[in-house]
């Protein structure tokens, strides 16, 4: 724009006029489509995300890696016998065109042939699942303990009994009910190790806003450091426990008297009738003398 | 430029009305019953083709595939698996040989949204608004794949009002009525032909494919053009028109190269000397002229 060109002949001014307004047309053009790429780029990220409560179908790709495999073109949903899959819809508020149940309306229902995922034509779901019992929709999480009637002190159970991994994915503890002081309460704990999150819990679950849900493992689940070691299971593994073991303490204690450590504590060995004369004890071991 | 209203009276008059709307009706025909093959699974239960545009399942085992959607999946670094590759194999050779954008005037859905704004544009003799280069669709077309490699995800198909629409229709609306209305009133009010001739990266896509595709628009007997105009005035991608109509002279066509090209077959049905015609690409440049009147290609 500064400088002015000067002009030879008119035939290559116009040749320059062309070759400008050629790259101005470029440069125009490269600007509306870029920006146009960063609105929807901007508006793709944010109306990208999963809410916690979408869950996606059994063998489904972390979340991110899933964004980029699935067609959205709805095979698994066509081919899950219960129909509990939708195909997000624009205004749904989930990743448009992806697949997603809820597990209050319905949960999966775990079929052994996994129908929706060997349909699925890029691996979005990945084909490698062909054991349901490894899928990992979500974790489900006893999330709020004042309204589930098991902690009430009642029985209930459901959640334990409609569990599809029954007795491995939910099991019930039981434990002293400290208000009525003569009853047990049940309680529904949930084991990371088994649960699948097909949501079956939250579904049946029997209160008006279920006490148990199915999270998003990236939104419950903890990790332990990679480092950690759990003692106990390295002990049992090699046999023997694997730092130098702690010395037995020794407890300076009378004859006839034992301490047991985390235990019952003091114990009298057998109940001495004490001497008449209290030296005797003080003194005893010291008759030779 | 001829009068909207007027434009295939000609055609009409010479041919009758089948002759010079043969091509628009099948083209209607083929669009709507891909339409209805897809709603016929959901609808009423018969499950010929089974998913949507994006991927599907023909009789249960045909697998195919959009090569849009392929070529975002690969730009966001995954590797699909093997039903995504051989349907988007069988989907790129039938459109290799059928003609590149035959999807978008024998099968998108979106095409009958704007068409009609087109032919409403036209009727209103709405004029003016935003002019875009024929080249802006390979622009996009970039745009997208380096969207998917920023974002990592199929960032365009949350905007792609094709496959929105389309999936819309098959698997519950939502808000799609708002995206057909948005791409109508685009065409009708902002850009003449906007979407679907100068923003649509799939069109785009298509066009590359459609570049070596044998099926072609030959306009055999140009020398009878009598320069009505008419074709063009329907043709969605007119500057794919003249290099073959009016070549004649540089030794250029008669058969339509150019990717664009849709094979709408349009300007077949409103040239009332009946200069074009589908037809193969060999035998093109002079050759084709010395042999008019006698043998007829393909």
């Amino acid at each position: 724009m500064g400088t002015k060109v000067n002009d030879d002949n008119s035939s290559s001014g116009a040749g320059r006029a062309t070759r400008r307004q050629f790259l101005a047309d470029m440069a125009r053009t490269a600007c509306g489509v870029g920006l146009l790429g960063l609105g929807i780029g901007v508006y793709s990220q944010r109306a990208g995300a999963l809410p916690a409560e979408a869950l996606r179908p059994p063998g489904a790709l972390p979340e991110e890696e899933f964004l980029a495999a699935c067609t959205r073109c709805g095979l698994c949903v066509r081919d899950c016998p219960y129909d509990m899959l939708h195909l997000a819809r624009l205004g749904d508020g989930v990743p448009l065109g992806t697949p997603y149940f809820y597990a209050r309306q319905a949960g999966c229902e775990m079929c052994e042939d996994i129908p929706c995922v060997p349909v699925c034509p890029t691996g979005a779901l990945s084909h490698g699942l062909t054991d349901i019992n490894k899928a990992r929709m979500g974790l489900a999480v006893l999330s709020d303990q004042e309204t589930c009637v098991a902690f009430l002190g009642l029985r209930c159970e459901v959640c334990f009994n409609i569990c599809p991994i029954r007795g491995k994915a939910i099991t019930l503890e039981t434990e002293h009910n400290v208000r009525s002081g003569k009853h047990a309460r049940f309680l529904p704990v949930v084991h990371s190790e088994h649960c699948t999150g097909c949501g079956k819990c939250e579904e049946a679950c029997i209160l008006d806003e279920s006490a148990i849900r199915i999270l998003p493992n990236r939104l419950v689940q903890g990790k332990l450091g990679a480092h950690y070691r759990k003692g106990w299971e390295e002990k049992a593994k090699a046999g023997e426990a694997l730092v130098t073991p702690d010395l037995e303490h020794r407890y300076n204690l009378p004859e006839g008297v034992r301490y047991e450590h985390g235990g019952r504590g003091l114990i009298l060995e057998k109940a001495e009738t004490p001497p008449s004369n209290p030296a005797d004890i003080l003194n005893r071991g010291l008759e030779g003398r | 430029m001829a009068d909207y209203s007027e434009v295939g009276k000609e055609a009409v008059e010479a041919k009758g009305w089948w002759g010079a709307y043969r091509w628009l009706l099948l083209r209607r025909f083929s669009q709507v019953t891909v339409f209805l093959l897809f709603l016929l699974g959901p609808v009423a239960g018969v499950w010929i083709i089974k998913g949507n545009l994006s991927s599907s399942l023909l009789l249960d085992r045909v697998p195919m595939t959009e090569p849009i959607l392929f070529v975002q999946m690969l730009a966001a670094g995954m590797v699909p698996a093997a039903d995504a590759l051989i349907g988007v194999l069988i989907v790129a050779l039938f459109y290799l040989v059928v003609g590149g954008r035959v999807f978008c005037s024998w099968v998108c859905p979106l095409n009958l949204v704007t068409d009609t704004a087109y032919w409403l544009r036209e009727r209103l003799g709405i004029r003016g608004g935003a002019r875009f280069g024929r080249g802006l669709r390979y622009w996009m077309l970039g745009m997208v794949l380096v969207l998917s490699a920023i974002t990592g995800t199929l960032a365009f198909e949350m905007f792609n009002p094709v496959s929105i629409v389309q999936r819309g229709i098959i698997f519950g609306m939502g808000l799609v009525w708002a995206v057909i209305l948005a791409v109508f009133l685009f065409d009708l009010l902002v850009a003449k032909r906007g979407w679907c001739s100068h923003l649509c990266p799939m069109g785009g896509l298509y066009g590359l494919i459609g570049y070596f595709s044998p099926l072609r628009v030959r306009a055999d007997r140009r020398a009878d053009c009598n320069d009505c105009m008419d074709c063009f005035v329907v043709c969605p991608e007119p500057q794919v028109i003249k290099p073959a109509l009016k070549g004649a002279g540089k030794g250029i066509g008669p058969v339509i190269l150019a990717g664009e090209c849709t094979n709408c077959g349009r300007c077949i049905d409103v040239c009332s000397k009946d200069v074009f015609k589908f037809g193969l690409r060999f035998n093109n440049e002079e050759k084709v002229e010395g042999l008019r009147g006698t043998a007829q290609p393909l």
